[in-house]
């Protein structure tokens, strides 16, 4: 298929012992959102990080079968990990600027990429500002400590942050969980946005939210890819049981 | 209030003497330290500001000597039992300087490496056998650190350093950086390791490498605690007797030569106090360097506890 961006086979995951995926086989579509809805502690995370691999930075980490986005393995001995997460974004899910001002704050991204110039660094603090819809609101407070700013900026910041590197793909862990429901309505109106230009993976707990955002679902369980589908199929008419219970609210 | 209603009656105010008494005694406790270093400060004040009857304050920082052209001099000199006695503890807190900043500057230079070492670089397992090694260094008792630097140390120095004065200060600085290291080093680990794990993860998930992570995220938003323990290292410093004393050659000169004998504030207290008649000149005056100690060691202290604060606040996660 021509429009899958990502594509897993037989995924499996472990931390030492602990196995938090099993045969994990999937595939993503480009400019899309997807949503990864399950129960906590069902792998959700764990699949988000091995796209991006931050798992390589967890205790015990190991893994086996096949990740590839674009065609490419990832998990090849030939592929640099600090290169690949600059193709592959992440928000998370409590926001995590840097205790330094709103403009250094997102030129963090491009100055690693060794971006000097100050026009050219102005220009990706706008463009990312204004892909995330933030750029009004915080354009007179760029020197501001980002701290400052109400939680909902941040977590907006935090988008527009790791849109600063123009990734391909954005992952989204709870991104707006931590967040009351205007912020939360702002966000997802982002997302809607975004998937012009990037392909969105978006975990969440709140099954509203997935039915609202997304265009495919996938729904885990016990580190097992239960059910993948077109959100409206899964929503109307799931074909597993499992996931007919986790979404009408008898389990999870 | 209707105090006949059972209700009222289950939900009146009872007297706990056990929490009451218990929280005393806590008060109590802390109440006595903060007590007991009052007091302390406040015999020191005494003691320094007594006997003044003929004496000038200023006579403790320089004495002034007529010379033969009717013009006078200040001179700064530590003579205390000379029948001319000079008390002047100039001397004394350049000695101090003199050993103390080069201790801090080497025990900063490798402390802050090692922190940054064990804090990001060492597994954990590494880090939990090196870690309890360093600390012990700032156990070793000073006197055998005095004595190794006197024996040992010394000859090695000279031999390498051609040095007139055997013992001089920057031999009592290496000998000081040996339980300032420990010191600098756990503070910088203690605060590398306070940076929560988020902002390390939001640094590598923009494709950062481990040391671009180190050097543009996890230094930056610590530096406030490396430098607290830069200052209570250089606090301990200061305050150092055993060392210094064995080491530093303990000539009052006035100079700024590191390669010259030195006497301390700190040295001079502990080999003169013992000696000095009870309610002279010199006993005053030994008194009066204890207070500029005190003084001078707990504003570091304080200024050490306020930048942390201050690092707590800017990382509130």
């Amino acid at each position: 298929m021509k429009d899958v961006k990502i594509y897993t086979e037989n995924l499996s995951v472990f931390f030492d012992y602990i196995q938090a995926l099993n045969n994990v086989s999937i595939q993503i579509k480009a400019n899309r959102v997807t949503s990864i809805i399950g129960p906590s502690g069902c792998g959700k995370t764990s699949f988000l990080r091995t796209l991006n691999r931050m798992n390589d930075l967890m205790h015990g980490f190991k893994m086996k079968g096949e990740v590839k986005i674009d065609g490419v393995d990832i998990y090849d001995d030939n592929i640099d990990v600090v290169n690949l997460r600059k193709l592959v974004g992440m928000v998370f899910q409590k926001s995590n600027l840097f205790p330094k001002s709103v403009y250094e704050n997102l030129i963090f991204a491009p100055k690693l990429n060794n971006i000097k110039d100050k026009n050219k660094l102005d220009e990706i603090v706008e463009r990312s500002c204004t892909q995330a819809s933030i750029w009004d609101e915080i354009k007179d407070r760029l020197n501001d400590n980002a701290l400052n700013l109400s939680a909902g900026q941040q977590q907006r910041l935090c988008i527009a942050r790791a849109l600063s590197v123009n990734p391909d793909v954005l992952l989204m862990d709870e991104p707006a969980s931590a967040l009351d429901p205007i912020s939360t309505s702002r966000i997802e109106e982002l997302i809607f946005e975004l998937k012009k230009d990037y392909t969105i993976l978006v975990v969440t707990h709140n099954m509203q939210q997935a039915a609202r955002i997304s265009d495919f679902t996938a729904f885990f369980y016990l580190g097992q890819l239960v059910e993948f589908e077109k959100t409206t199929k899964i929503f109307t008419n799931p074909s597993n049981k499992q996931t007919e219970d986790y979404i009408t609210g008898r389990f999870g | 209030m209707d105090t006949q209603s059972p209700y009222a009656k289950k939900i009146s105010k009872r007297f706990r003497a056990k929490e009451k008494l218990i929280k005393y005694f806590f008060f109590l406790n802390g109440f006595v330290t903060v007590l007991l270093i009052l007091l302390i400060f406040l015999f020191l004040l005494k003691e320094s500001f007594a006997g003044y009857t003929d004496f000038n304050l200023s006579e403790y920082f320089f004495t002034e000597k007529t010379l033969a052209d009717g013009s006078t001099e200040k001179i700064f000199e530590w003579f205390p039992t000379s029948e001319d006695q000079r008390l002047s503890i100039v001397p004394l807190i350049l000695g101090t300087l003199l050993t103390a900043i080069p201790a801090t500057i080497i025990s900063t230079m490798l402390g802050v490496f090692v922190g940054i070492y064990l804090s990001e670089i060492a597994g954990s397992r590494l880090r939990e056998i090196l870690k309890p090694i360093i600390e012990l260094f700032a156990g070793i008792p000073t006197v055998v650190l005095g004595f190794f630097m006197l024996v040992v140390g010394a000859t090695y120095f000279q031999d390498v350093f051609f040095t007139t004065s055997r013992l001089n200060a920057i031999l009592a600085a290496v000998g000081l950086s040996f339980i300032i290291i420990p010191i600098i080093a756990t503070l910088t680990e203690e605060a590398l390791r306070s940076i929560p794990l988020e902002l390390r993860m939001a640094s590598y998930s923009l494709g950062a490498t481990k040391w671009q992570t180190i050097s543009r995220v996890i230094i930056p938003t610590a530096v406030s605690g490396i430098s607290a323990g830069i200052i209570l290292g250089f606090g301990r410093a200061v305050g150092e007797t055993m060392i210094v004393l064995m080491a530093s050659g303990n000539a009052a000169e006035l100079t700024l030569d590191v390669f010259r004998s030195v006497r301390t504030m700190t040295a001079t207290i502990a080999a003169e106090l013992g000696e000095v008649s009870a309610g002279s000149q010199h006993y005053f005056a030994l008194f009066f360097i204890g207070t500029v100690l005190f003084i001078g060691t707990f504003l570091l202290n304080l200024i050490a506890e306020l930048i942390i604060n201050k690092m707590r606040k800017k990382i509130r996660f």
